[in-house]
C-alpha cells in the first residue's frame, strides 16, 4: 500500500460569529482557492473529497449537500462525508488513498456554531434514553469531569489556568485564531466560575470556522510540496458510551489509539482539547514528557470551530513539518461528551 | 453588479418528540422507575450499572440480571449551573452531579436541588426526589436532593403495566442566515421582481441565486433581473391528501425555468385542469395582491398557461 501525506492546509479565521451561512460556502471558497494556489493544485486533480459537519448545528437535514456548491462540483465527483469532527473524515480520505481508490483527496470541516445554541446542541450526542432528555449541557459535564481530576490530584484548578494562559499567548501568533492574549494566572484564577471548578478561560470559545487539508500519494505528494508531512500512524478508538461507567479521570480510548499510532518520539503535539484540563489528562493519557511542545498554535482553547478544530490540530501539526520546523508531530482529535472518541494521526517528515 | 446587502436572517425553531422503543433492558427499568423503583444490571465482572447498561461494556454481552438499588446514594463529582438552560430538570440555579446510589458500582447523571454551591459537596448522600405523576421516563426522578431532607409522605407505589416506549421533546433554536446573494434576491422579491445571479465563469444564471455556482464553485456576482414568464420543464399532479395542504388536489407542481434562467424552480400550476399541463407550457406569474408581499417566494401565489405555443423540447431539454 502507498504512503499517504498531507501536503496542502488552509483554515478560515476563526469568528465567535460569522455572516455567513450554515452551509459553510463563504468559509469554504476562500480557503479551497488559498489551498489551490499553496499546492498547484486544481479541483480537477482531487480524486476523492470528504467532509465533517453536523445538521444538529445547522439545523436543517442534509445541510452538508448545500456546501457541496463550494467545490464546483461538475463534472462530477466522488464525495461523501461524516458526521464527525473533519479528522474522522481525514481518516476516510487517508484510507481511499491507501487501497489505491484515489491518488489525491480533499477533506474538508466547517460548522457555523453560533447559528444554535451549542451547549444545548451537544447535549443531543448523548445517550437518549437516560441522560439527553435531562439537557445536561457540555460545559457542566467537562466541569464533572474536572473536579474528579482535582480531588484525586491529578491537576489543579492552577495547572488549569497555566494551560489556558499559554494556549491563549501561542495564538498571537496564529492570525486564524480567536482568542489571543491572556493574563497571568492569578489574574484569571480571580474570575468567578462558569461551571464550578471551570471558569470561562477552561473552556473554549464559541467558533464559527472550517479547515481544509489535501492528502496525497507517494507518488504524488513529492511534485506538490518539497515536504511533504508523512502519516506513519492513523488510528481511532471510543470509549463506552455509558458516561458513569468512564473513568473520566483517563482516555483508554487516546492512549490505545497513541500507542497504536506510534507516538513516541513526537517534537510537537496538536491536541484537540476543548477544555483546559483535558489537554493535562490527554498528555498524560499520550504519555507525552514535558520537552513536547503542546499546541503551538493556542489549540483549542483559542478557537474551537466545530467539525472543522479537529481536522485543523491536524493541519496544523502537518504544518510544522511542511515548514521544516518539526519532524515527528502529532495531531488529535476528539468527539462525543467528555472525550469519548479519540483520533491520532502521527506524522515525519523525510528531508 | 450587486450592491451590498446585510444578509437577511429570522429565527429558525425545531420541535419535535423523538420516540424511542425500550426493548429488554431499558423497558424494566422504565417501568421500574414508574413504580418509584430504581434497577441495575450485572455486568460480567460483578459490577452493577446504573442506569444499566444493555451490553457489557467490556465484553460486549448482553447483561440481564437486574438488581434492584437504592434511590439514595452518594455525590462522586459535582458541578454548578448558575443558569439553567432550557428544558433542564430545574429552572433555578442547580447542580449537576454524578451519584453513586447505594447497591450500584456506576454513576448516574443527575441535578442535585440546593440552594447554593457550598451546600454541595464531593460525598454528600442525596436521594431521588420522585414526580407526583411518573411515567416510565428518565425525568420520573424530578433531581436528586439532599439524603435528610425529610421525606414527604407518599403512597406506595402500585405496580405498572410494563412500559415499552419513551417520548422525549427536543426544542431546539437557530438563527437562519440567507447567503448575501439569497438576500439580494428575497429583497427583490419584496419589490416584485426577480433577481437572478450570473456566474462569472460559466455565465449560467441562477434563480433562486447561490451562494456558489454548483458547476463552477466560484461565487456569482453579477445581478440579472428576470422575466415573470416562463416554460414548464417537468411537472406531476398531486392527488393524494396530506396534513396541512392547503388545496384540494388533483393540483400541478411543476419546474418552471423562467425565460433567461439556467435553472428551474418548483412552484404551482393552475389557471387550468391539471391534466392540461404539459411539458414545454409556456407560463406566467400571478402575484398576490401587493399589501401581502414580503421578501419571500410566496408572493408570486401561482403560475398559470400564457395560450402562447409550447416551446419545443430543445429549448429546456437541458434544463430536465
Amino acid at each position: 500500500m502507498t504512503d499517504v501525506a498531507v501536503v496542502g492546509f488552509s483554515q478560515a479565521p476563526h469568528e465567535r460569529r460569522t455572516s455567513g451561512t450554515t452551509n459553510g460556502v463563504e468559509m469554504l471558497v476562500p480557503i479551497f482557492r488559498e489551498v489551490f494556489a499553496a499546492t498547484g493544485l486544481s479541483k480537477r486533480d482531487i480524486g476523492f473529497w470528504c467532509s465533517g459537519s453536523s445538521d444538529y448545528l445547522a439545523g436543517r437535514a442534509f445541510s452538508f449537500i448545500s456546501a457541496i456548491d463550494a467545490l464546483g462540483a461538475v463534472p462530477p465527483i466522488t464525495e461523501s462525508h461524516v458526521e464527525a469532527d473533519a479528522a474522522w473524515a481525514l481518516y476516510e480520505a487517508y484510507l481511499k488513498i491507501r487501497t489505491g481508490e484515489a491518488d489525491t483527496a480533499l477533506v474538508y470541516g466547517f460548522g457555523k456554531s453560533s447559528a444554535g445554541d451549542l451547549r444545548r446542541i451537544l447535549a443531543l450526542q448523548l445517550d437518549p434514553y437516560l441522560v439527553a432528555p435531562l439537557w445536561p449541557d457540555s460545559v457542566s459535564i467537562a466541569g464533572l469531569q474536572a473536579r474528579l481530576g482535582i480531588e484525586a490530584g491529578l491537576w489543579s484548578e492552577r495547572d488549569m489556568a497555566q494551560v489556558a494562559m499559554r494556549s491563549r499567548r501561542d495564538a498571537a501568533d496564529n492570525p486564524a485564531a480567536q482568542l489571543a492574549k491572556s493574563a497571568d494566572v492569578d489574574e484569571l484564577l480571580a474570575q468567578p466560575y462558569l461551571a464550578d471548578p471551570l471558569r470561562v478561560h477552561d473552556c473554549a470559545p464559541i467558533t464559527d470556522g472550517a479547515a481544509v487539508v489535501v492528502l496525497a500519494n507517494a507518488d504524488r505528494a513529492c511534485n506538490i510540496v518539497e515536504n511533504p508531512a508523512w502519516i506513519t500512524g492513523f488510528e481511532h478508538r471510543v470509549d463506552s458510551g455509558q458516561l458513569g461507567g468512564r473513568d473520566l479521570t483517563t482516555s483508554p480510548s487516546t492512549s490505545a489509539a497513541a500507542k497504536a499510532a506510534g507516538a513516541d518520539g513526537v517534537e510537537v503535539a496538536e491536541l484537540h482539547a476543548p477544555f483546559t484540563h483535558q489537554e493535562l489528562l490527554l498528555r498524560a493519557a499520550i504519555g507525552l514528557s514535558d520537552s513536547v511542545r503542546i499546541n503551538p498554535s493556542g489549540g483549542a482553547l483559542a478557537g474551537n470551530p466545530m467539525f472543522a478544530a479537529g481536522l485543523t490540530r491536524i493541519g496544523e501539526a502537518a504544518t510544522q513539518i511542511m515548514r521544516g520546523t518539526a519532524r515527528k508531530t502529532l495531531g488529535h482529535a476528539t468527539s462525543g461528551p467528555a472525550l469519548q472518541q479519540n483520533l491520532i494521526c502521527v506524522m515525519e517528515g523525510r528531508a | 453588479m450587486v450592491s451590498v446587502v446585510e444578509p437577511l436572517s429570522a429565527p429558525l425553531e425545531l420541535s419535535f418528540a423523538y420516540t424511542r422503543s425500550l426493548g429488554p433492558t431499558l423497558g424494566p427499568f422504565m417501568t421500574a422507575l414508574a413504580e418509584r423503583r430504581i434497577l441495575g444490571v450485572r455486568g460480567s465482572d460483578g459490577r452493577v450499572h446504573v442506569p444499566p447498561a444493555e451490553y457489557d461494556p467490556v465484553t460486549a454481552e448482553p447483561l440481564t440480571e437486574f438488581v434492584e438499588v437504592a434511590d439514595e446514594g452518594v455525590v462522586v463529582s459535582w458541578t454548578w449551573l448558575p443558569a439553567p438552560l432550557e428544558g433542564q430538570p430545574l429552572q433555578h440555579p442547580f447542580g449537576w452531579a454524578l451519584i453513586r446510589l447505594d447497591g450500584a458500582d456506576t454513576c448516574l447523571l443527575h441535578a442535585v436541588d440546593v440552594a447554593v454551591p457550598v451546600d454541595l459537596c464531593t460525598g454528600m448522600r442525596v436521594r431521588a426526589r420522585w414526580a407526583p405523576e411518573r411515567t416510565g421516563h428518565i425525568r420520573d426522578i424530578v433531581c436528586f436532593e439532599p439524603a435528610d431532607t425529610p421525606r414527604a409522605p407518599v403512597e406506595p407505589a402500585a405496580a405498572v403495566p410494563p412500559v415499552a416506549i419513551v417520548t422525549t421533546r427536543v426544542d431546539l433554536h437557530f438563527e437562519h442566515t440567507a447567503s448575501a446573494q439569497e438576500s439580494s434576491y428575497l429583497l427583490g422579491l419584496q419589490d416584485g421582481r426577480l433577481l437572478a445571479q450570473r456566474c462569472p465563469q460559466c455565465s449560467k444564471v441562477y434563480l433562486p441565486p447561490r451562494g456558489a455556482c454548483p458547476s463552477c464553485g466560484v461565487p456569482t456576482e453579477e445581478q440579472v433581473e428576470l422575466p415573470d414568464r416562463g416554460t414548464v420543464t417537468t411537472f406531476c399532479i398531486v392527488n393524494v391528501a396530506f396534513l396541512g395542504q392547503h388545496i384540494t388536489p388533483p393540483y400541478v407542481g411543476a419546474y418552471v425555468l423562467l425565460h433567461g434562467a439556467d435553472i428551474a424552480f418548483l412552484h404551482l400550476i393552475l389557471g387550468c385542469a391539471a391534466d392540461e399541463v404539459r411539458m414545454g407550457m409556456r407560463v406566467e406569474a400571478v402575484w398576490r395582491p401587493r399589501a401581502e408581499w414580503g421578501p419571500a417566494l410566496q408572493n408570486i401565489d401561482h403560475f398559470r398557461p400564457t395560450g402562447e405555443p409550447d416551446a419545443p423540447y430543445d429549448t429546456y431539454a437541458e434544463h430536465l
